[in-house]
């Protein structure tokens, strides 16, 4: 089913139906009442991550379209959306300011691994739900441990896991080198893509090679993984170090069927820069619709999105990644706030937040979002796509759970 | 008469501020207290770099770095030796002293400008260093270290507030700041502060007149950097969570700006130097999400216009045409 602004409606109707023989169960934690309800948001406005400051401000102009055609149940979305520069200790003091100074019903995502991490136990502690946090580490979906604390974009591990999937499927008796990154990022990826591949992953994986943050560069990893006799790379680097192995692989002449994680998979900063000659013919995984890309920049879904950008966002670039998230990921929090009708406690948001099947216009066709008690991994499904030179170009299923 | 006079206002006013500051965290919320704790720290991490910077006329544009190793320790003691989070201070002065003292003894081959890369080089290191794998079963490498708040050891209740986490850890802060600013103030107010002085007024005079130069330049870069990492302990407690990216290049960029908009070769400046620190980021993003770093930069030209002699040369200004209206 698509989820049009029809269907919207007439759930929201539905709600209101619903919620309308208990309207005398209005149920409000800080942070929510008859007219408002108050979200926190944190994102980098400033220091060295500011590009990504561009998704605050994207959730920001999708909630004011959100108030202008009645808000939520009849109440009305305020964002306060403050600046940590990506400093973890800054995020501390912020989040303390949204919910004890401000008090906030929730805060909604907050934006990076470390500044997030800082966060984590206190948002459990003073059980604030921390929700559709902007990372992809798999530790933020640990419901057992930290039940206030939700991911949103495919995790790391499960990104990997549709790598292996596709591998099994189209070429069981690969021999395959990994590279990644020594950190708790790259280890991430790694399990992930193990696990994928089960029980074959110790006979299929012929060599591993790790380097540093700090290196200047991963040629002499490259050349060692070619001698090892690898078919298939996956490549588990950050963007420097991705156009880095593709060229150096490139330059070697090492053609091996070449996955890269989708951290790395930004056409202008990574598979250009390698060289064109390099980069084509690499894989990587999308979950959302790519803004530049012609097969999307049609019908009602598209149409919506730009209506969207030209009123409320018209300072935002119209083929920025960052907008059609944004939109999305805002999409997901009001779907929430609408499910959680009157009942409107802290509570009630997790619980909701943990009951979602949905899709959304922007997500590309078959991804979903989808959560359960157990299951705080929202989107887990994506699809694989080709770089042809110019961009990236979808193919084959969707994979994931 | 009048300097009698004065003397008496002083420990007048002296005494007030320090009720108000007693009685204050019981009048604000959790959160702002919290606030005015980190106000304190970096008071007094500022006051590490004046020592150096303003005495000395030594530049630092790596006092971050000092500031992080403080943290770090205090946080390491804490999570892996369970030692009581007021013992790690002192163990926190001493580690960055004898780092600092180790820093600035090739530092005094460095005069001005060149010294003042030699540090940035080590700021802009450090949270690199921080995340090397070989030390990570220490450090938590980019995940970094969890703490626990300090616990207040007894219950109290004032205006119907009881003590919390937060306003016991004002106390403790509280009094760790007023010891650090005594022991400053003792120190650069006699002999050894004249000696600063005049190191950095006329190095030559200085010699002639018997003062040794590269004892003293080092000790004070120890000293420095002492003061900045206990004030980093305390913030790591404060916050409790260290991380490498909490302690960027900026943080060092920031102290230096807290000295210089405090006033140079002032203890009193130090205070105005951590509300700067603390307080004017959180305006800036009020002001505008766009650019809070552009309107960062216009409120700090502003000020500098204002007050080219920082917030105390401002008061000092203010204070001598009252005093020539009154007499006159």
């Amino acid at each position: 089913m698509k989820l049009t602004s029809i269907t919207l409606a007439l759930a929201s109707v539905a709600a209101l139906a619903i919620s309308g023989t208990a309207w005398a169960q209005k149920k409000y934690d800080p942070g929510a009442s008859d007219k408002e309800i108050l979200i926190g948001g944190i994102s980098p406005y400033s220091g060295p991550a500011s590009a990504y400051g561009a998704i605050g401000k994207a959730i920001s102009a999708y909630f004011d379209k959100v108030n202008a055609e009645g808000g939520v149940n009849g109440r009305r979305i305020k964002f306060i959306s403050v600046d940590d520069g990506y400093n973890p200790a800054k995020t501390v003091e912020q989040a303390r300011k949204l919910v004890e100074q401000e008090e906030v019903l929730l805060l909604f995502q907050t934006l990076g691994t470390p500044p997030n991490s800082a966060i984590h136990k206190y948002m459990n502690d003073r059980k604030v739900p921390q929700l559709f946090v902007a990372t992809g580490a798999t530790k933020w979906g640990d419901p057992k441990n930290f039940p206030w604390t939700m991911g949103w974009q495919p995790n790391y591990q499960s990104e990997a896991r549709n790598y292996a999937a596709h591998i099994l499927d189209t070429k069981p008796n690969a021999k395959i080198a990994v590279l990644y990154q020594n950190d708790d990022y790259g280890k991430d990826y790694l399990k992930g893509f193990e696990d994928g591949l089960g029980d074959k992953a110790k006979t299929m994986i012929v060599a591993k090679a790790t380097y540093e943050v700090t290196d200047p560069t991963v040629d002499s990893q490259i050349v060692s993984l070619k001698a090892s006799g690898a078919d298939t790379f996956f490549n588990i680097t950050t963007p420097k170090f991705a156009a880095q192995a593709i060229k150096k692989a490139g330059e070697i002449g090492w053609k091996p069927t070449h996955y890269l994680n989708s951290v790395s998979n930004a056409t202008g900063t990574v598979m250009l820069p390698a060289g064109v000659e390099n980069s084509t013919g690499i894989i990587s995984a999308f979950y959302i619709k790519d803004p530049t890309d012609p097969q999307f920049q049609k019908g009602k879904e598209w149409d919506d999105f730009v209506a969207f950008m030209k009123k409320y966002h018209p300072t935002g670039a119209m083929n920025d990644n960052f907008n059609v998230y944004g939109y999305t990921v805002g999409q997901t929090m009001v779907e929430v706030l609408k499910k959680a009708g009157d009942n409107l406690t802290r509570e009630n948001i997790m619980k909701q937040a943990a009951n979602l099947d949905m899709t959304l216009p922007m997500l590309l066709p078959g991804v979903n979002i989808k959560t359960g008690p157990d299951d705080f991994f929202p989107i887990e499904r994506e699809q694989l796509a080709t770089f042809n030179g110019k961009s990236w170009e979808l193919f084959g299923k969707v994979y994931g759970r | 008469m009048n300097q009698a006079s004065d003397r008496k206002w002083f420990w007048i006013g002296s005494a007030l501020v320090l009720v108000a500051l007693l009685v204050l965290p019981f009048l604000l919320k959790n959160y702002r207290v919290f606030q005015l704790n980190l106000v304190m720290v970096y008071a007094v991490a500022v006051l590490g770099l004046n020592i150096l910077t303003g005495f000395n006329g030594q530049f630092s544009l790596g006092h971050g770095a000092f500031y992080a190793f403080g943290a770090y320790t205090a946080a390491i003691l804490m999570d892996k030796f369970g030692v009581p989070y007021w013992a790690t201070l002192p163990v926190a002065f001493v580690v960055c002293f004898v780092f600092g003292t180790l820093i600035g003894f090739p530092a005094l081959r460095l005069a001005g400008h060149f010294l003042a890369l030699a540090t940035f080089a080590l700021a802009v290191a450090v949270p690199q260093l921080l995340k090397y794998k070989g030390i990570e079963a220490w450090t938590g490498g980019v995940q970094g270290i969890v703490l626990s708040k300090p616990q207040p050891p007894f219950e109290f209740r004032l205006f119907d507030q009881a003590l919390s986490p937060d306003r016991w850890l004002y106390f403790f802060t509280l009094f760790v700041t007023l010891v650090m600013f005594l022991l400053a103030w003792n120190l650069l107010r006699g002999r050894v502060g004249r000696a600063l002085v005049a190191i950095r007024d006329h190095p030559i005079a200085a010699t002639a007149m018997g003062i040794n130069l590269p004892v003293f330049k080092t000790l004070t870069f120890g000293t420095s950097a002492g003061f900045t990492g206990l004030a980093g302990a305390l913030g790591g407690i404060a916050v409790a969570y260290v991380s490498p990216d909490s302690f960027t290049a900026n943080l060092s960029i920031f102290l230096l700006v807290g000295v210089v908009v405090g006033g140079l070769a002032s203890i009193p400046g130090a205070i105005f130097g951590g509300l700067f620190i603390q307080f004017v980021p959180n305006i800036a993003d009020e002001i505008s999400k766009s650019a809070p770093a552009a309107i960062y930069g216009v409120l700090l030209i502003g000020l500098m216009y204002l007050m080219p002699g920082g917030v105390m040369g401002g008061v000092h200004r203010l204070w001598a045409r009252l005093r020539a209206r009154t007499e006159g």
